[in-house]
């Protein structure tokens, strides 16, 4: 049997829309999950126990059961509420609920490595406990965790591929219809893994540029902290 | 099973789908082990070549979500003349996938044993291969260990995804049993908590590891 | 003569069942040199750590530029602005350049503009002999050099005394000398300072007062000259094995 790529590609459109609709997931869930991740990680050190002991269960929670089954909690547990609400939102919700698991993780060995003697001379400067938490705590911790961060909001890009299982229209489900339609299986799942190659490099690229501009030290002098 | 209500053979239904997510994830660390050890020592080899070429395949793989490797095997296969069972796509999927990942690990692994230890095994004029086996490895596993077993929990979770090429395992198991009941909520989080399980004592075990092996907790990144 | 700028009286502090603090007093007055010295685990370190409530005391009182600083309601801000303290291990924040650690706390403490903040860091960087280095991050300085950027940094906020915590320490003795010099200008320029040393030499030739700890007392006080003539057994017996250093 020979191989035809011709007839996958002139699906073109298609592919394109699913791969914008891929990275639009992505890059909000990214931006939502990592909102998430510095909140619960900040709840997990705080004094008050019960935050603490929420946000700990839902990491657990997260991080120990599948992201398939996690989408249909969410799409049933939503529409069991009276919420019918649109595929997208659903697989919005139900990815930054995931990477916000794990984003909180990270953001925790961040916040755990920033010696007690910095943040005594914040708090001997005169800065407040915002102050301190953003100059000397925050913004060192991405910085230092930035890698591990960035890797997994790709991770999260590819894990967007799950939520074509309740019908979301990004780019798995486009190469599903696209083979059910052509009958060019192979070919179908070989570009779009190729797109997913590509997205993957996109957004390494794109979060390279932004560490960039974030964080001069690192530009400089390549570094860790 | 056209049953109305949840019952002892739902249960039982769901525990056979539980023993096959553990039968599959029993495969994939096995196969992704075996493939996990040659991308590792392929990614460290001497030969340039060998590293960039085994480089490039690690990339690829890992840009690529378990779910189109899946359709691949289990869609794309039969289409240019090569039918496979689900076990065996989700089986040889989950070995490429695993061997990508955990290869990285156990590079990563291997090269956090001491500099000077190569250079000491340099030195007894031991062959490069005697070095690799007789001094590095012993190390290197003592330090792959806690990743490892974290690395399990990735796989437990991500046999979940079998269920899409309609391999009957606890994910899929569910949603035939929903397909009777129609309490989809219900059932999903009983699916979940089965995971949990499964997955939560592992957890344990590796951070437990982590300390007691005093290897520096870093942030690591973890497939959903 | 004017209210002393820092003043412990009978201060006690413990440590679960370990009594750090038993009974500290002593007076620092405007533009004097306090050295404290004394053994490891005398609790020099611990004292000075009560003066800017980094550790709050069990009992006894200090009032650091008329701020009661047992007092729970203290604003600690209001403290902190006239108190700075510099501690053995730099504390600079790494992913900020000097002249960026300078400017931190003037800019969000104080509110200054840009500009102001820019130049009050450049004067205290030449004070410091670090003008050349405004723009380098904290790794790309030497210890002394870290040290001497933190002291700047301190001077910044333009505070009426400076605590120092044995800020030589983890220094070689070439480095050594360069952040005493910066030291020893502050006391030239008048600035009050409690500096917790084992550069005994240092002490001698620049503290007003000498403060021996010992048992979590002030066990011996005085002008330098009780270094070479201790009035405690105590005393001696540090002062000597300080010397076969
Ligand atoms: N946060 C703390 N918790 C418990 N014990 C402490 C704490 N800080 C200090 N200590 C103990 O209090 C005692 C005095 O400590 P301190 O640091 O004040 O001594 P020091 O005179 O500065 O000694 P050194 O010269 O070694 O710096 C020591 O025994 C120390 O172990
Ligand atoms: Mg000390």
């Amino acid at each position: 049997m020979e191989l035809d790529f011709t007839t996958v590609l002139s699906r073109w459109p298609m592919l394109r829309d699913g791969a914008l609709l891929t990275l639009e997931l992505a890059l909000i869930a990214t931006t939502i999950g990592f909102a998430i991740g510095v909140a619960c990680a900040v709840g997990r050190r705080g004094s008050v126990r019960w935050i603490a002991a929420a946000c700990g269960f839902y990491v657990e929670a997260v991080r120990n059961t599948p992201f398939l089954v996690q989408i249909f909690l969410v799409y049933f547990g939503l529409s069991s509420l009276g919420l019918s609400l649109p595929a997208f939102t659903v697989a919005l919700v139900a990815l930054s609920i995931n990477v916000g698991a794990y984003a909180t993780e990270i953001m925790r060995a961040g916040f755990d490595a920033i010696p007690r003697g910095q943040i005594e001379a914040g708090e001997c400067l005169g800065l407040s406990r915002l102050q301190v938490y953003w100059h000397v705590i925050l913004l060192p911790a991405v910085e230092r965790v930035y890698p591990s961060l960035t890797s997994q909001f790709v991770l999260l890009m590819l894990a967007s591929s799950v939520t074509s299982q309740i019908s979301t229209e990004e780019l798995t489900a486009a190469a599903n219809f696209i083979q059910s339609d052509t009958y060019r299986a192979f070919e179908t799942y070989i570009v779009v893994a190729v797109f997913y190659v590509a997205l993957s490099l996109l957004m390494r690229a794109g979060f390279w540029a932004l560490g960039g501009a974030v964080f001069p030290r690192r530009r400089r002098l390549g570094t860790v902290i | 099973m056209m049953g109305g209500h949840l019952n002892a053979f739902h249960l039982a239904y769901l525990a056979n789908g539980a023993m096959w997510t553990v039968v599959l994830s029993a495969m994939a660390f096995l196969g992704g082990g075996v493939a996990a050890f040659l991308v590792a020592l392929c990614r460290i080899s001497p030969l340039r070549i060998v590293r960039v070429a085994s480089g490039a395949v690690v990339q690829l793989v890992q840009g690529t979500p378990l779910l189109v490797i899946l359709f691949l095997a289990y869609f794309g296969l039969p289409a240019i003349g090569f039918s496979v069972p689900p076990l065996l796509a989700a089986g040889a999927s989950l070995t490429i996938y695993v061997g990508a990942f955990l290869g990285e690990v156990w590079r990563g692994a291997i090269l956090a044993v001491p500099a000077p230890q190569w250079e000491a095994a340099e030195c007894l004029a031991l062959s490069r291969t005697q070095r690799l086996f007789q001094v590095i490895l012993p190390q290197a596993v003592r330090i792959a260990t806690p990743p490892t077993v974290g690395f399990l929990v990735q796989i437990i979770k991500s046999t979940s995804l079998a269920s899409a090429i309609g391999f009957v395992e606890l994910a899929r198991a569910g949603q035939i049993i929903n397909n009777s009941l129609l309490e989809p909520f219900l059932i999903y989080v009983i699916i979940a908590c089965v995971y949990f399980a499964l997955c939560y004592p592992i957890s344990r075990w590796s951070r437990r590891l982590e300390r007691s092996t005093g290897f520096a907790r870093s942030a690591r990144v973890a497939v959903p | 003569m004017t209210d002393p700028v820092v003043r412990l009286h009978e201060v006690h502090k413990s440590f679960g069942a370990l009594k750090v603090l038993d009974g500290v007093s002593f007076d620092v007055h405007r533009g004097e040199v306090a050295a404290l010295i004394g053994r490891s685990g005398s609790g020099k370190s611990t004292a000075l750590r009560c003066i800017d409530r980094l550790e709050r005391i069990d009992s006894g009182m200090i009032t650091v530029c008329g701020h009661d600083v047992a007092d729970p309601a203290l604003k600690l801000r209001a403290l902190r602005l006239d108190v700075g303290i510099v501690f053995q291990s730099y504390n600079l924040f790494p992913h900020l350049t000097v002249m960026q650690n300078i400017m931190l706390a003037p800019r969000s403490v104080k509110g200054l503009g840009r500009a102001e903040a820019v130049d009050l860091a450049r004067g205290v960087l030449a004070k410091v002999g670090l003008a050349d280095k405004a723009d380098a991050y904290p790794e790309q300085l030497s210890g002394g050099q870290q040290q001497r950027a933190a002291i700047a940094r301190s001077l910044a906020m333009q505070p009426k005394v400076m605590l120092f915590d044995e800020v030589t320490s983890a220094l070689d003795p070439e480095l050594t000398g360069e952040v005493l010099r910066v030291i020893e200008d502050l006391a030239a320029g008048g600035m009050t300072m409690i500096m917790v040393t084992h550069e005994m030499g240092f002490a001698r030739h620049i503290a007003s007062q000498v403060l021996f700890m010992h048992r979590g007392r002030v066990w011996e006080a005085g002008p330098p000259a009780i270094m070479s003539d201790p009035a405690t057994p105590e005393l001696r017996q540090f002062v000597g094995s300080e010397l076969r250093r």
